[in-house]
C-alpha cells in the first residue's frame, strides 16, 4: 500500500463493520464506538508503514476489543480500589478475532448503526457528527475541521450524542414497522444535510481532507445497496442519490476561482460532469418508473431537466413548473414556493412569479429571509422595474449570512445603479 | 449555524448591583460555560476591557487618525461575547436567555449570526 488514500478509504469502509461486530458482542455502543475510533487511528499510523494486515477487519476488531478490555480493566480496578470488591472479567474471550460469519452481517449492522446515529432524540448537528464518525469512519479532527469548530467542541458533541442515545434507551436493533419508515426518513435527511454542507462550502483549505459531498454520496450508495429493492424507502433513497449526483455534476462551474458565486443561468454547461449527469438521470428515470414518488425523486427529476438543457432558454420550464407544483403539494414549504415562483415566471412571465411571492409575504418562516428578497429582485429585474429590483437586491444582501452570496447580491444591485 | 452572543453592558447598571448579585452573575457565567461546553456548542468566549482603555483608529482620508477612547460614546458597550455553533437561531436565543446578565434589567444580550463562506445550497 503505497497510496495512503487507499488505506484511509479501506478504514472508512471497515469502520461500521467493525463497530457492528463489537456492539453485537458487548452492547455498549458508546464505549465500542470510542474503541473503534482508537483502532482506526492506530491503523492509520501503522498500516501505511507496516503494510495492511491479511485480515484488516479482524485486526481492527482485535485491537478495538483490546482497547475495550483495557478500559474495563482500568474501570474495574478503580472500582476495586473504591469498593474493595474484586471483579473478574473473561478478558481472553474478548480478543479473539472475529469469525467470518460475524463480519458477514455487516450490511444489516451498517443500517442499524445509521438508525442509531440518526436517532430522533438528537439535534441535526449531533446526528451529522455521529454519523460521520461511527458510520463514515472519519476522525473527530476531520469532522471538526469540516464544520469549522474546535476539535474539543466536536468531541464533546459526539460524546454527548452517544449519552443521549443511551438515555433514550435506544438499542442496537433494527426498528420495525411504521417506526422504521420514519427513521429511514431521518437517515436520508441527515445524508442530505451532509451533502448540502459540503456542497455549499465554496472552497478553502478548511475542507482539504474531507470531502463531505463525496462522503454523503458514498453513504447514500451504501444505504441504497443495503435496502431491498421493494423496500418502501428504496425509491426515495435512489431519488436522493440521483439528486446528489445531478447536483454534484455542476460543482466545477458553480463558483469562480476567487470564490464568487455563479448562478445556474450563467454556468458554463459544457463543463458539467457528463458521467454524473448520465448516472443520475438514468437512476431517476428508472426510479420514477418503478417507485412511489417522493420529494427527493421530484427534486432529482427537476435537476435532471436542468441537466439535459443546453441553456436557461432551452430548459423545459413547463416541465420544471409542473414538478415544483407537485413538490409543493407533496411537501408544502416556502422554499419550494420560491422555486416555483421562478419557474412560473419563466412560463407565464414575471408577473405570475411576483404574485406567488406576495402569497409568501405573510409567511413568518420566509418573510424576512434573504432569499425571498433575492427572488423578488430577480423577477422585478425581468419585469423591467429596475429601481425596485435594486432595492430588493440591497435588502437581500443585508439579510444574507453568506459572504459570497452577499458579494453576488451587492454586485447585482450595483449593476442596476 | 454560528452566532455571537454579545453581552451589552452598562457600567452604571453594573455598579448599582449588590455584591451578591455580582457573585451570582460570575457563578452563572461559569455554569453557562460548562453547559455549552458539555453540549458541544461552545466555540469561544472573551471578556472585553472597559472602553476607557480603547484607542480608536479612524479613517479620515490618507492618514488614519488615532485617538484615545471608544469609537462611540454610549451608555452601553460590548462587554464580552460567547461564540456558539448551534442547530438554529431559536436555540441561540434560548442560550442567550440562559446568560445570567439576562436576569438584570439594563443589561442585554444581542444574538447576531456570523457570516460564513458558503454559497447557494442545492
Amino acid at each position: 500500500m503505497s497510496e495512503p488514500r487507499t488505506v484511509e478509504d479501506l478504514l472508512r469502509t471497515l469502520a461500521p463493520r467493525v463497530l457492528g461486530v463489537l456492539v453485537r458482542r458487548h452492547g455498549q455502543f458508546d464505549a465500542c464506538e470510542d474503541a473503534v475510533q482508537e483502532a482506526l487511528l492506530a491503523a492509520a499510523v501503522q498500516w501505511p508503514a507496516e503494510g495492511v494486515p491479511d485480515e484488516p477487519a479482524g485486526w481492527l476488531v482485535t485491537v478495538a476489543g483490546r482497547r475495550l478490555t483495557d478500559q474495563w480493566r482500568s474501570e474495574s480496578a478503580r472500582r476495586r480500589r473504591e469498593t474493595a470488591v474484586a471483579m473478574s472479567r473473561p478478558y481472553h474471550e474478548l480478543i479473539t478475532p472475529a469469525p467470518a460469519e460475524e463480519l458477514e452481517r455487516h450490511g444489516d449492522d451498517t443500517l442499524t448503526l445509521l438508525f442509531l446515529c440518526c436517532h430522533p432524540a438528537l439535534s441535526a448537528p449531533s446526528q451529522i457528527a455521529l454519523t460521520l464518525r461511527a458510520v463514515g469512519g472519519l476522525t473527530t479532527e476531520q469532522i471538526a475541521r469540516a464544520f469549522l469548530v474546535p476539535e474539543t467542541t466536536m468531541a464533546q458533541r459526539i460524546s454527548r450524542a452517544k449519552q443521549k442515545i443511551k438515555e433514550a434507551g435506544a438499542t442496537f436493533s433494527m426498528p420495525a414497522g411504521p417506526e422504521r419508515a420514519g427513521r429511514i426518513a431521518v437517515v436520508l435527511q441527515v445524508l442530505y444535510l451532509i451533502f448540502n454542507e459540503g456542497y455549499t462550502a465554496t472552497s478553502g483549505p478548511d475542507l482539504q481532507n474531507v470531502e463531505l459531498t463525496a462522503e454523503a454520496i458514498r453513504l447514500t450508495r451504501e444505504v441504497r445497496r443495503l435496502l431491498a429493492e421493494d423496500d418502501t424507502a428504496a425509491g426515495e433513497t435512489a431519488g436522493l442519490l440521483a439528486l446528489m449526483l445531478l447536483t454534484d455534476s455542476r460543482r466545477a462551474t458553480r463558483s469562480t476561482p476567487d470564490g464568487g458565486l455563479v448562478p445556474l443561468a450563467e454556468q458554463d454547461r459544457s463543463r458539467w460532469d457528463a458521467d454524473l449527469i448520465r448516472e443520475g438521470t438514468e437512476l431517476i428515470e428508472h426510479t420514477l418508473a418503478t417507485a412511489v414518488p417522493g420529494p427527493y425523486q421530484i427534486q432529482a427529476a427537476i435537476a435532471a431537466v436542468h441537466a439535459e438543457a443546453g441553456s436557461t432558454k432551452e430548459t423545459d420550464w413547463d416541465q420544471v413548473l409542473v414538478l415544483y407544483e407537485l413538490l409543493d403539494r407533496m411537501s408544502p414549504n416556502p422554499m419550494v414556493t420560491l422555486n416555483r415562483a421562478i419557474a412560473s415566471a419563466q412560463v407565464y412571465g414575471p408577473k405570475a412569479g411576483l404574485d406567488l411571492l406576495d402569497s409568501l409575504a405573510a409567511d413568518k418562516r420566509v418573510a424576512r429571509h434573504h432569499r425571498l428578497d433575492a427572488v423578488r429582485a430577480h423577477l422585478l429585474e425581468l419585469a423591467g422595474d429596475l429601481d425596485a429590483a435594486r432595492e430588493a437586491y440591497v435588502r437581500a444582501a443585508r439579510r444574507t449570512v453568506s459572504l459570497p452570496e452577499q458579494r453576488y447580491l451587492e454586485a447585482k444591485a450595483a449593476a442596476l445603479r | 449555524m454560528k452566532f455571537l452572543l454579545i453581552m451589552q453592558v452598562n457600567p452604571a447598571v453594573l455598579e448599582a448591583l449588590t455584591e451578591a448579585e455580582r457573585d451570582s452573575i460570575m457563578a452563572g457565567h461559569e455554569d453557562f460555560m460548562k453547559a455549552i461546553r458539555d453540549s458541544g456548542e461552545f466555540i469561544a468566549t472573551q471578556a472585553l476591557a472597559d472602553p476607557a482603555n480603547s484607542v480608536t483608529v479612524r479613517g479620515t482620508g490618507a492618514v488614519p487618525a488615532v485617538t484615545d477612547g471608544p469609537f462611540l460614546e454610549a451608555k452601553e458597550f460590548m462587554g464580552g461575547y460567547y461564540m456558539v455553533d448551534v442547530d438554529s437561531k431559536e436555540r441561540a436565543v434560548e442560550l442567550a436567555q440562559q446568560i445570567p446578565d439576562a436576569k438584570f434589567s439594563g443589561l442585554a444580550i444581542e444574538v447576531r449570526p456570523i457570516m460564513f463562506e458558503a454559497g447557494f445550497d442545492m
